[in-house]
């Protein structure tokens, strides 16, 4: 790789986690099991704390110790975790659960006071919406995405909210799904093709056309990114060599085979119903009457001569 | 347990892993073979096993269980196995009364219940006891299987959420296995059944798929079983590794080939 190619490539690796950052609201990360989207809600994580936003993690899935796995201290100094994983259902009863649930965890962070950028990642969010209803969950996701929009009295800018959504695709109908759709900024379906993961990327921005892009990326044992080209197109399915290559027609007890006159003999062969000249001279030219061919018909004496044409209707 | 299988899975009960969901599923054919598999397995590996067995009595596992090498009675009489037998304890609920709740007190409920019961009794089986006189390696809850308890009326976010519970105690505090047997339905459309098996798809380490074969019953080749490995702890560069076998099923252990290459078409 050349150097100009090598820093457009550097440029590029930058440019696909900043996109999916840039916008603020709701970025949905869309999963399936052979594909799955942790590490890349991780990487947006990580890549949200190097640009020293604040980050809180709503973790309903995996342990803390799973979650910040990977993270070198001075990420994980940054994360605020609140653990939904231990007793997310309160059966323990220890009184050591967080008040209100997920949820009241959710609506706290819509009453922030300090009013920098802050990056919310839900793990996951197909956990709320198996546990909580789609309409509550959609009106609370609403509200912590566009805070940013509610400025507040005193005219002070409000940093952006970044809410990152892991959602595993399977386990939900149209319905929830749709929804959860057209509350998004930004969605990406994760898929892959032969061992290389890609990213569907689909970009809504105000007032211009959403955007569509696929990348092809994998993602490095520290959680970043690394951007790669796509599977190679020559590849083909390549023929088993070991298989010999047998002639079907060399052991049959007929011909398939035409010598030259044959051949000769078939190509300047005319076929019956098609129209030459020489087939349109000999139907224009006057036939003698003997060459005709005669019909005789007698007809029986049950037999029903209708003299009315039945064809007279049609335009012949 | 089969050493086959334990070869294709690369470990062995002196070094398996720990802290991991391990989900067993079987489409077009019965699994049941896995769930002897795994309870031998962790048995010869010395780990306190709390089953829970809704499908078969005791004595069905237990004759199986001597064809592998492991005596259940003997297991059960010692500490290291504490065993549901959900046939005979389901009717326990009615007719005995008791001061905590029944694990299975869901079936007398009307409304859709939970699973909170049977976690209780999950969890007390299988925390460490103080006295230190067994030693047990690590704890370990089977069950089979979910899907029976989809038709017993349970919702499968129930079910889901029981397995988070056993998953965050089990494999997370107390450092140990869950395995899990949830059928496939395949053609028929049952929407919970998916829930559940794609739900615990998501959050499981290893899973492994006995299907039957597309062209149907076959004497020589039984079914084929995919192994997936999801979830690797160390490196997240390595992708997801898929295998496929396919397998006869013996009398006393099951053999493995690669597809095609069964002893009896060679």
């Amino acid at each position: 790789m050349t150097l100009s190619e090598g820093a457009r490539a550097g440029t590029r690796k930058l440019e696909m986690l900043d996109s999916l950052l840039a916008l603020g609201g709701l970025v949905l990360l869309r999963d399936s099991v052979e594909w799955e989207g942790r590490s890349l809600l991780k990487a947006l994580v990580k890549k949200s704390a190097l640009c020293g936003e604040q980050v809180h993690i709503l973790g309903c899935e995996v342990s803390e110790e799973e979650f910040r796995e990977g993270f070198d201290s001075d990420i994980n100094n940054r994360l605020v975790y609140h653990d939904f994983f231990r007793d997310p259902l309160n059966w323990s009863k220890t009184g050591e659960a967080l008040p209100g649930g997920p949820l009241g965890a959710l609506r706290a962070m819509c009453k922030r006071t300090d009013l920098g950028p802050v990056t919310i990642a839900l793990d996951s969010l197909s956990w709320l919406l198996l546990h909580l209803p789609c309409a509550t969950l959609c009106q609370t996701l609403h509200a912590v995405s566009y805070q940013d929009s509610c400025p507040p009295g005193d005219g002070s800018p409000v940093g952006k909210v970044h809410v990152l959504g892991l959602l595993h695709e399977e386990l939900h109908g149209p319905g929830p799904m749709g929804a959860l759709s057209s509350l998004a900024q930004t969605e990406v379906t994760l898929g892959g093709t032969m061992g290389q993961a890609s990213a569907r990327i689909l970009c809504r921005r105000p007032q211009q056309h959403p955007t569509d892009q696929t990348q092809w990326f994998s993602i490095l044992p520290d959680f970043s990114l690394h951007l790669q080209e796509g599977p190679s197109k020559e590849f083909q399915p390549q023929s088993d060599p070991h298989i010999p290559l047998v002639d079907p027609m060399a052991h049959l007890t007929f011909n398939l085979h035409l010598s030259k006159k044959e051949r000769e003999a078939r190509d300047s062969l005319t076929l019956p119903f098609q129209f030459s000249s020489e087939k349109q001279e000999a139907l224009l030219r006057p036939r003698p009457s003997q060459a005709t061919s005669h019909i005789f018909y007698e007809p029986d004496a049950y037999d029903d001569l209708d003299q009315e044409d039945p064809d007279d209707d049609l335009d012949i | 347990m089969f050493p086959e299988l334990n070869n294709l899975l690369n470990t062995t009960p002196d070094r398996a892993e720990q802290g991991k969901l391990t989900l067993l599923c079987d489409a077009k054919t019965d699994g049941s073979f896995l769930v002897h598999h795994f309870l031998s397995f962790y048995l010869k590996a010395n780990c306190k096993v709390c089953f829970v067995a809704l499908i078969q009595s005791f004595s069905h596992y237990n004759i199986v269980g001597q064809k592998l090498g492991v005596n259940l009675t003997m297991a059960r009489e010692r500490g290291q196995l504490v065993f549901l037998e959900g046939l005979k304890s389901a009717v326990d609920v009615f007719f005995q009364a008791q001061e905590k709740p029944h694990p299975l007190q869901f079936l007398r409920e009307a409304s859709a219940g939970n699973l909170k019961p049977l976690f209780e009794f999950v969890r007390d089986a299988l925390k460490p006891v103080d006295s230190g006189a067994a030693g047990w390696t690590y704890p370990v809850l089977l069950v089979d299987d979910l899907s029976v308890l989809l038709s017993l009326g349970l919702g499968a976010v129930a079910v889901l959420d029981f397995i988070h519970y056993c998953r965050a105690t089990v494999c997370w505090e107390l450092k140990g296995n869950v395995v899990v047997l949830v059928h496939d339905s395949g053609d028929v459309e049952d929407e919970e059944n998916d829930i559940l098996l794609n739900g615990l798809s998501h959050q499981s380490h290893l899973i492994l798929r006995a299907e039957g074969l597309a062209t149907g019953f076959c004497r020589d080749v039984h079914g084929q079983l995919r192994i997936l490995w999801r979830r690797p702890s160390q490196s997240t560069s390595q992708r997801d590794q898929s295998l496929t076998y396919q397998y006869k099923i013996q009398d006393r252990s099951v053999s493995f080939f690669a597809k095609g290459m069964s002893p009896a078409v060679l």
